[in-house]
């Protein structure tokens, strides 16, 4: 076969002789994140032609067993690896935070129209199935001026195992040593009350459909929803309302506790600063520390640094808090670190 | 499911004195022949391989959890994944107490149904209820679901607990606090579920009764109900049993409607108005973020404990059918 059939045999099969190089990359991972993760890989794309990327949602356990079996060239999760996991993996892997979210305590009080106050032990102790009655004292004296109902409080949580449960749990576990020692923290937990939804929207629906109902879902799906959810007392013992900024500022709050040299794996709630909403959490993109790809590796990164720097302006209007600035620097320093072949595979913004 | 019984077809004797022996000659002596048996052997050994994988895998990813927990995985009803503690209890318990909620619901309305269509509905009305009825089967698990949250538990909330409660709240069955997600909604949930499968195959089998069997009771001087109970249901009840075994084979696995309603609370109690658990719904709703293996282990184990129980329920049925089949009751070859 000469050189012309081949071509036009090429065109006839709609083979295109690319350009330049592709580069296929593929992750997988949490559900949380995952409308921020496509609309970024979109409109990275508009620009990267060359770089397809592809991101499943299969849940954040499902990403980390694919990433640890190398199936995909990233993960995404909402829960940390954990030390075990990846010294399993040779230690072969970064946490990267890509956006941030939030978790609140949605409540079905008909007739109460201001948004009911929860102190920390309060709320361990609703979850705990120890304080039932919506006008116990405990809660009526942080609520003054609001007529809290004489009715049971039923506690509504995930069924299915998720980050969000991990977000909410860690921080019981960390404002109540009972919860802690009794409960702890985890994307499934053995809870000791309460009805099991199925996901962010059947939580929600049991709440609305259940009188006195108190659930958990993620801060953006409540909005969106239009859902009451509780202000929570934090730290520095302010009231602190739900909201993308005060979950940025629960980040920004939690930069000094890490440290430079961080390696992300940490968890925010709860955080010191004095407007940080206290049931935040990064959710994390697991990248490994070196590739055998250096090509390949190197336009993941790019994306990476595109979406924590460019993409971080998206986050808002998809219901995601963003990164605090002051963090970029670190973020650009561990990307740096992620080497193929014994080299860096990306030098930084300033030298592209 | 169902077959015809196989009556002789005219003109073609029943034996085959001459014919045998030409058939004979032509079968297995051509290569098409045998190549094409060996596809279909392989095609048919397939499916039953398949199953036997199928166990297999189970077994072996469940082994880890069948090593540290043993027999009292089933017995025990604490499920913790931060602990690694797990037990199936509840699980079981829920499945088989929400399959057998439904089947006391959906049997009663099922076979009235079929009756209905078959021996005393008028001729036109039939075939357009037949088909409603079959309709059911159609939607899909999770607008069930849904529908089961927004309509069916504000209704059993506002319209059925109360006076449940008042009548027979001194039971058991009916104490405590109904909160809506509960054993009840899924009961009835599944029950609504199985209904056009156990109507749809009940349905096809009176058809298959000969109507011999009626006119010899209505002879007699039966009523038409007394000629339905008589000899219509007698006749097919072998039949009758395999579309039961049906509904609950589909009331056993089924997740995502149930899921929505049951509570997911993995906890016994004999009150219908407790969130309860189903074995199914419990793996669809924990795989994905499964992230020990203990954990991943433990959900195999219960699909493992799910596939048994499915084997055992259907191998039951089987024995049962071929019990009351003795007679030459309808349907009892094809089932």
């Amino acid at each position: 076969m000469n050189r012309t059939t081949s071509l036009a045999l090429a065109a006839l099969l709609g083979v295109v002789v690319p350009a330049a190089a592709q580069f296929q990359i593929t992750g997988a991972g949490a559900t949380f994140p995952n409308i921020i993760y496509q609309n970024w890989m979109l409109t990275y794309n508009q620009t990267h032609p060359d770089v397809k990327l592809n991101y499943q949602s299969i849940g954040s356990g499902g990403g980390i067993r694919q990433f640890s079996d190398g199936t995909v060239d990233f993960g995404g999760t909402d829960a940390p690896m954990s030390d075990s996991a990846i010294a399993a993996i040779g230690g072969n892997v970064l946490h990267i935070p890509t956006v941030l979210g939030a978790v609140v305590a949605a409540y079905n009080l008909p007739g109460v129209a201001q948004p009911v106050r929860f102190a920390p032990d309060v709320l361990a102790d609703i979850f705990l199935g120890k304080l039932t009655k919506w006008n116990d004292a405990r809660l009526t004296s942080i609520n003054p001026g609001v007529t809290l109902p004489n009715q049971d409080i039923i506690v509504v949580h995930r069924s299915d195992g998720s980050g969000t449960t991990f977000v909410w749990t860690d921080y019981l576990a960390k404002v109540s040593p009972e919860w802690s020692q009794k409960v702890g923290k985890g994307t499934s937990v053995n809870w000791p009350v309460g009805l099991g939804g199925r996901g962010n929207e059947g939580v929600s629906a049991t709440v609305r459909q259940t009188p006195g109902a108190i659930g958990y879902t993620e801060l953006g799906y409540a909005m969106i929803n239009k859902m009451s959810f509780g202000v929570i007392r934090n730290q520095a013992g302010n009231w602190i309302t739900p909201s993308l900024e005060s979950v940025t500022a629960a980040a920004a709050g939690a930069m000094k506790d890490m440290g430079e040299s961080t390696d992300f794996r940490v968890s925010i709630t709860n955080s010191p600063g004095p407007q940080a909403y206290p049931a935040a959490s990064f959710t994390w993109l697991l990248v490994h520390k070196t590739y055998p790809d250096s090509a390949k590796s190197r336009a993941l990164v790019q994306f990476i640094w595109w979406s924590l720097t460019d993409g971080q302006a998206k986050a808002p209007e998809l219901g995601y808090a963003p990164l605090p600035k002051e963090m970029r620097p670190w973020l650009e320093a561990r990307l740096k670190s992620i080497t193929s072949g014994g080299r860096p595979v990306w030098k930084g913004p300033s030298a592209e | 499911m169902t077959s015809l019984p196989n009556l002789p077809i005219e003109g073609i004797p029943s034996g085959r004195p001459s014919g045998e022996t030409r058939w004979q000659s032509l079968i297995g002596t051509d290569r098409s022949d045998r190549i094409y048996r060996r596809i279909l052997t392989g095609f048919a050994l397939a499916l039953p391989s398949l199953i036997v994988i199928l166990f297999a895998v189970l077994f072996v990813e469940s082994l880890p959890a069948l090593k540290k927990f043993g027999p009292s995985f089933l017995v025990t009803s604490t499920w913790d994944p931060v602990a690694e503690v797990y037990g199936a209890a509840p699980m079981i318990f829920g499945t088989l107490a929400s399959s057998f909620l439904a089947l006391l619901i959906a049997v009663p309305l099922a076979l009235s149904v079929a009756i209905l269509l078959t021996e005393f509905a008028p001729r036109w009305l039939r075939q357009p209820v037949a088909f409603l009825v079959e309709l059911l089967a159609a939607i899909p698990s999770v607008v069930y679901g849904l529908w089961g949250i927004f309509v069916l538990i504000p209704f059993l909330r506002s319209y059925v607990v109360p006076p449940l409660k008042a009548v027979f709240g001194w039971m058991p069955f009916f104490k405590g606090v109904f909160y809506g997600n509960s054993l009840l909604a899924g009961g009835i949930i599944l029950a609504i579920m199985i209904v056009p499968y156990i109507a749809a195959v009940s349905r096809e089998v009176l058809l298959a009764v000969p109507t011999s069997q009626r006119e010899a009771a209505l002879a007699m001087g039966a009523t038409r109900w007394e000629a339905v109970r008589s000899a219509v249901l007698p006749y097919g009840r072998a039949g009758l049993i395999g579309a039961v075994i049906l509904g609950l084979g589909r009331a056993l696995g089924e997740t995502m409607a149930v899921t929505m309603v049951i509570g997911n609370r993995h906890d016994i109690g004999l009150s219908l108005f407790q969130p309860a658990y189903t074995m199914a719904a419990a793996i669809a709703n924990e795989f994905s973020e499964a992230t020990t293996n203990m954990y991943l282990s433990a959900l195999f184990e219960v699909g493992l404990i799910l596939f048994v129980l499915t084997v055992v329920v259907n191998a039951v049925a089987r024995i049962l059918i071929w019990r009351v089949a003795k007679g030459a009751a309808v349907g009892s070859k094809a089932l």
